[in-house]
């Protein structure tokens, strides 16, 4: 059976952690400029010209000072040993990553008593378990401007299509200008209260502007990204045509009597590494 | 065309602007979020001094990554401005005449502004590196135990800010949608 360290997944995740936060995926980058290059409205085209020079600047510089939560995902193969402890070592991975990395600690170990924790722990760990001896790990921080204006609804199965689509447009627009527009919208559909929230995250892991696999969420994909683009919202909510950078759908099979949606919104920093061990 | 205006603030110049003008701001800004707010809040309500002048001041709602060495200060944009609306009345009422963030405003800061004759203005949320350009120094205040959400006196030069609610009430989250959708 293969072995690895649990050293080397601190070690990855540290580089991750600082990679995420300093350097603005590819995908990313590419998505902005072809929204700028659609975008018909002066002060909006003035506005992302401003966020494509900020994404230029580089240098180790954070792209946000909201560097998030880490959002961590692990692909874990079956067939792999990690020696030591896993989620110790991708803690002590983010605890490294952002002291090295300037990056701000953001994280307040208790939701009421609120003292910060000091160094951006714990990371919001997710384990998945999959064929093969590899370790893929992902790195996504998330900041809360945008994680503030997220909503899950637990619709029903007579809302149908219409209902979702509804809700989805009715969650950007609610968002306005909070969530720092132009936004990715990630959606969760189907599957548990709690699946149904974390299918949201996972769908804004996605390569910025791939469609669903599934020819009618594509289609759907296009249609709502078309209508929170015609809400007129745009770039920081000053008005403009670019609200949205793309819409992500990922459904899960759910219960006869439900029909979950959640809307998880990033920013246009949507920041995501990933490093396979 | 772009304003210069410097910070603090007078009267005259917070009440001439209006939504929808683009600003480079120069001069002294102190940083506080909801943390912050809080305390300078409880102050307030005790009739302690405040740990800075708040007269014609302007507050930024920044909480900054760390600076690296020989720099004044890490990435630096706007966090959401909502969480700080339960606090902002008090200290326009105090003498605040600016407030820098990013996002909608509750009608009772709006109702505030318009008797205190202050200002709103929005940074471009996500632009933290290029927003930290403009900060040419950073001193603590008070508050270092809040970590990034300690207050700060920071001056900057020429930091690119566009006033999204004026001391009318005018706000160019309405204004500007609306222009937009009515010239499609």
């Amino acid at each position: 059976m293969r072995e690895i360290s649990a050293g080397a997944v601190a070690d990855t995740v540290a580089r991750l952690c600082v990679q995420a936060n300093t350097c603005l995926p590819r995908d990313v980058k590419d998505g902005i400029a072809a929204a700028r290059a659609a975008e018909d409205w002066p002060p909006a085209r003035e506005i992302l010209d401003r966020i494509v020079e900020n994404g230029e600047i580089g240098g180790g510089f954070p792209i946000c000072q909201d560097t998030g939560m880490a959002c961590v995902f692990l692909e874990v193969g079956q067939e792999l040993h990690i020696a030591g402890d896993l989620a110790q070592a991708v803690d002590e991975g983010v605890r490294r990553g952002y002291a090295q990395g300037y990056l701000r600690k953001s994280v307040v170990s208790d939701p009421l008593e609120r003292v910060n924790s000091g160094d951006n722990t714990p990371a919001m760990l997710y384990t998945d378990l999959v064929p093969g001896d590899r370790l893929a790990i992902t790195v996504a921080p998330k900041g809360f401007g945008s994680e503030n204006m997220s909503r899950i609804a637990m619709l029903k199965p007579s809302d149908g299509v219409e209902g979702v689509k509804d809700f989805i447009v009715d969650t950007v627009e609610q968002a306005g200008p909070n969530p720092c527009p132009p936004i990715v919208v990630g959606v969760g559909l189907g599957g548990t209260f709690d699946k149904c929230a974390l299918l949201a995250k996972k769908a804004l892991l996605r390569e910025l502007g791939t469609p669903s696999p599934l020819p009618f969420y594509a289609e759907l994909e296009r249609e709502l990204l078309d209508r929170i683009n015609a809400l007129g919202i745009g770039p920081q909510g000053f008005g403009g045509r670019t609200t949205a950078l793309a819409v992500h759908i990922e459904t899960l099979p759910t219960h006869i009597a439900g029909l979950p949606c959640a809307v998880n919104i990033n920013c246009h920093v949507a920041r995501h590494a990933t490093e396979v061990l | 065309m772009v304003k210069l205006i410097t910070a603090p603030l007078d009267r005259e110049t917070a009440r001439g602007l209006r939504a929808g003008e683009s600003v480079l701001l120069s001069g002294t800004v102190y940083t506080a979020r909801d943390a912050a707010h809080k305390r300078l809040c409880a102050l307030a309500a005790e009739g302690k001094p405040m740990p800075f002048p708040v007269e014609g001041s302007v507050i930024y709602y920044v909480g900054p990554t760390p600076a690296r060495p020989g720099q004044p200060i890490g990435s630096a944009g706007p966090t959401t401005s909502c969480r700080m609306d339960a606090y902002a009345p008090t200290l326009l009422h105090l003498g605040e005449l600016g407030m820098i963030g990013k996002g909608a405003r509750s009608q009772e800061v709006i109702a505030a502004m318009r008797e205190t004759g202050a200002v709103y203005f929005g940074a471009i949320g996500g632009a933290g590196a290029l927003l930290a350009r403009c900060v040419k120094s950073a001193e603590l205040v008070c508050y270092e135990d809040l970590g990034a959400e300690a207050v700060r006196r920071l001056e900057v030069e020429n930091l690119p800010l566009t006033v999204v609610i004026d001391c009318l009430g005018n706000n160019l989250y309405e204004t500007g949608r609306a222009a937009y959708l009515a010239r499609r």
